[in-house]
């Protein structure tokens, strides 16, 4: 089964290769979104440096949201998630693996940049760190949770918007925490809590996502 | 896990069959009408007309008839949509399906008005409309959970698979109010606690209630009469051309 799953993430990963725009694309988006803002709101550095945290972790969620709609899609319009299902190896299996691919490709490159965008905003340096650990912690749990959400749209017309309409609700808690995290970091203050929450939070999503989005699949 | 120790009643198959749910359903129907509509009224008319004004808040107050069932059914129903979901999922019954199915709008609608009443009602109390604090965030989310559900359920054409769908968006969301539930808590609080409890002597003298009492009885027994409705029209919809339902005297008339 390790190695079912391996192959699926080697295989995952060839295929984003050759598209490299899947992966540069939520990025991009990650930055214009950001880049809004202050566009919108104010250019001032004591607004955006207070509105920062949560300004990173919404066009966070934004962006892993985006890149959802095709977790399965592209398999099941060419008919390859129906051969990966008969597979002698559990749904669960895939899952995980899928999602694991989703998180490298969406995930990792926004904790990369995030540094530079939190400069940008004016976020005190200090709570950088503390930005960089709660996107780490928080953002698998974007993709799993979202990844039953997309299970359940596969084959759906329109999915992208049901999707959306899905899962923001679940995402609820990891907002409140990922974003109250960073604001505490910038007052100075302790943020155990928040990250053993957000690791909590991450915990519980990896054991209901493999089963919910498995069974979505089979449906 | 031998299948000897996980029996279930025979009642409990016999509610999977749309023919037993059928008539059982309607034999019941008029039992809730009657419930939901005695208790409604008594509650309604005793609690707006009769229960003594609140010495700080006036007849404001008195909203509470209305807006403290909705906001405790909007949970329950959710929860009972997942439950009959998950019987759906696990029992394969067709039925449960269309029971969770008809949880929905009325589970909607619950919320909507909870949310709603509370804005009137937090207007003279609060100073205004809509705060964000941690119930009216958490019945927000509740109500965009139900939204959610519904999307999904239309989306599918086909019923059985729109059912399962359904089903586990339902018991995921379901896992997830309470956490919902204590994140905003933690993040902002100004709702004041829950008006009763369970286990706690009532906070407020008989006369406010009772009448509260016999509303939060009423609306669940108007819950019960709308999904037995609504559950035995899809029931005539999906099962129309088999035989026991052409030879039932509701069809036939005799």
């Amino acid at each position: 089964m390790i190695r079912f799953i391996l192959t699926i993430v080697r295989r995952d990963l060839l295929l984003v290769a050759r598209q490299p725009a899947e992966m540069i694309n939520p990025l991009v988006f990650f930055v214009l979104v950001i880049a809004m803002f202050p566009l919108g709101i104010s250019p001032e550095a004591s607004l955006l440096s207070q509105t920062a945290a949560g300004v990173i972790w919404i066009a966070a969620m934004l962006a892993t949201l985006l890149s959802l709609e095709l977790l399965f899609k592209l398999d099941h319009d060419d008919g390859s998630l129906e051969q990966l299902l008969l597979a002698p190896y559990p749904s669960w299996s895939l899952v995980i693996a899928k999602v694991f691919v989703h998180w490298l490709v969406s995930g990792l490159p926004l904790i990369l940049i995030s540094p530079l965008i939190a400069t940008m905003l004016f976020l005190p340096s200090e709570a950088v760190p503390t930005l960089m650990l709660s996107l780490l912690l928080g953002t698998p749990t974007l993709s799993l949770l979202g990844a039953i959400g997309a299970a359940l749209v596969t084959g759906v017309r329109g999915g992208g918007m049901l999707l959306t309409l899905l899962i923001l609700p679940l995402y609820v808690p990891v907002i409140i925490f990922g974003a109250s995290s960073v604001a505490a970091a910038a007052q100075g203050m302790p943020v155990d809590g928040y990250m053993a929450l957000l690791a909590a939070m991450l915990v519980f999503a990896l054991m209901i996502t493999p089963w919910a989005a498995g069974s979505a699949l089979k449906l | 896990m031998t299948q000897s120790i996980w029996r279930m009643p025979r009642w409990f198959h016999q509610m999977g069959s749309p023919k037993w749910f059928y008539d059982f359903g309607g034999s019941l129907l008029p039992w809730f009408a009657l419930a939901a509509f005695v208790l409604l009224t008594w509650g309604i008319v005793w609690g707006l007309a009769f229960a003594p004004a609140d010495y700080q808040q006036g007849n404001s107050f008195r909203i509470m008839y209305v807006h403290v069932p909705a906001a405790i059914l909007s949970q329950s129903i959710f929860l009972g949509m997942a439950v009959a979901g998950a019987v759906g999922l696990i029992w394969k019954m067709k039925v449960a399906f269309m029971v969770a199915r008809s949880c929905i709008a009325i589970g909607a609608t619950f919320t909507a008005i909870a949310l709603l009443t509370g804005a009137i009602w937090g207007k003279p109390t609060w100073g205004a409309y809509w705060v964000w604090d941690a119930r009216l965030t958490s019945t927000l989310v509740l109500l965009f959970l139900y939204a959610g559900v519904m999307a999904l359920n239309q989306a599918i054409s086909e019923r059985q698979i729109a059912g399962k769908a359904t089903a586990i968006l339902a018991i995921v969301g379901t896992i997830n109010i309470p956490i919902i539930k204590y994140s905003v808590e933690w993040w902002n609080t100004l709702h004041q606690s829950s008006s009763f409890t369970l286990t706690a002597k009532p906070s407020m003298p008989a006369d406010m209630y009772l009448p509260l009492l016999l509303t939060v009885l009423g609306s669940y027994c108007l819950f019960v009469l709308v999904v037995l409705v609504r559950t035995r029209t899809q029931i005539l919809q999906t099962q129309s051309g088999t035989s026991w339902l052409m030879q039932h005297r509701d069809i036939t008339g005799a």
